[in-house]
């Protein structure tokens, strides 16, 4: 699962109030590559939780829009979409409640009451 | 397959390991898959400008749809109820990043995020109630709101669809324009059994004349246009036509065996040393069906 997921996840349980971000539980992480489009990045970043992706990966602590120049664009880049979490877990913020992670793919099944 | 997979069983269970096989193996589901996809995205009308997109891709399954997303050059995000579907996509290796979720329960996206949503034969699901405790009325809300918050302003929908009848797509539909979308339903060659197909195509945000519905393919042989010009297809532009299913007592034509056939095995079995009756002029005629 790449950061840019989950910069977007938020958990869905009934009665929580603001279910984002989601705490990462890392027991494995790996990298992966993929080719940079800067055109992808300049228009994904607006829509991108800044201090979401800061505490997950290692990035300068605020960001602009007028800070996307090829240095710094390149970290984004990396943080985004090539750093992937395989286990353990992604944690709701207010309940504590566990969403499992297994071979990079989080299970966001809620259980019947928590609907 | 004797009934719709709906009526079989849920969709984690009956979507186990051996269905998800399937869509491995046979190419022709791969194909059908793949060309209902393509047709999706295109009916997505994302801007011409070459820059990759967020995308959504709802009941992804085996990840054959999200292929499609990521050979156009676009970031995708897959959800489905059904572990042994996603792992067929692991397998495959997509490049989109999957979740196991119920579209049912909302999708649980941060508002405005998302820049387009495609799904294939997948909405249909929510029709049935799969446990005691679903309601397909509230789960049908559920999905169509949590996917129109997350959607960007001017972003769309497009859900390739099955309903079992006309009930259930006005239900569908319904639920769609209740959550705050507009559009209305595109018919691929509507009369044709085989390959209709339907697309519900969705739309965010106040009408402009990117909200205008494409024309099906089919209706007069040609492929379908945008219609930029035309400011009254804003609103549903619903065709309704009941599906003609072929009823399972249609008989399919028997090719047969013919005379030739049988008069060749019988030479064959004449050259083992089996005693075969002489060929008369009564051999391969064709016998009262109660024979």
């Amino acid at each position: 699962m790449k950061l840019l997921t989950h910069n977007m996840l938020s958990s869905n349980i009934k009665g929580v109030a603001n279910g984002f971000p989601l705490r990462i539980e890392v027991e494995k992480a790996t990298e992966k590559q993929v080719e940079l489009n800067a055109g992808f990045l300049r228009n994904v970043f607006p829509m991108i939780e800044w201090k979401a992706l800061v505490d997950a990966a290692q990035l300068p602590e605020v960001a602009d829009s007028s800070m996307l120049d090829s240095d710094f664009l390149n970290k984004f880049h990396h943080a985004l979409l090539e750093l992937h979490l395989e286990k353990d877990a992604l944690v709701c913020p207010e309940t504590a409640r566990r969403f499992p992670v297994s071979q990079g793919t989080p299970n966001m099944l809620l259980l019947e009451d928590e609907v | 397959m004797s009934s719709r997979p709906e009526l079989q069983a849920p969709p984690d269970i009956f979507y186990n390991d051996a269905e998800a096989r399937k869509y491995t193996s046979s190419s022709r589901i791969i194909e059908i898959q793949a060309k209902l996809s393509e047709r999706a995205l295109e009916l997505l009308a994302l801007p011409d400008d070459d820059v990759p997109r967020l995308l959504l891709d709802i009941g992804c399954g085996s990840g054959l749809s999200g292929e499609t997303l990521s050979e156009n050059g676009h970031q995708w995000i897959g959800l489905d109820i059904s572990q042994s579907m996603l792992n067929v996509a692991l397998e495959r290796e997509v490049e989109g990043d999957l979740l196991v979720g119920d579209m049912g329960q909302g999708l649980g996206l941060r508002p405005g995020v998302i820049d387009g949503a495609i799904s294939i034969s997948a909405v249909q699901w929510l029709c049935n109630a799969d446990k005691s405790s679903h309601d397909p009325r509230l789960r049908l809300k559920a999905f169509f709101g949590s996917l129109y918050r997350c959607l960007a302003r001017g972003a769309r929908a497009v859900l390739q669809v099955y309903p079992e009848n006309l009930a259930q797509r006005e239900l569908i539909l319904s639920f769609a324009m209740r959550a705050g979308f507009a559009g209305g339903v595109v018919v691929d060659f509507p009369h044709s059994t085989k390959s209709r197909k339907e697309y519900l195509v969705l739309t965010c945000g106040p009408p402009s004349i990117n909200t205008s519905v494409p024309t099906g393919k089919g209706e007069d042989g040609e492929s379908c246009s945008e219609d930029e010009s035309s400011g009254d297809e804003e609103n549903q532009t619903v065709s309704i036509s009941d599906r003609h299913r072929p009823r399972k007592r249609q008989k399919i034509t028997k090719k047969g065996k013919g005379r030739e056939w049988i008069l060749r095995k019988k030479e064959q079995r004449r050259r083992r040393g089996d005693d075969v009756h002489p060929d008369t002029k009564y051999t391969a005629r064709k016998r009262k069906p109660r024979f």
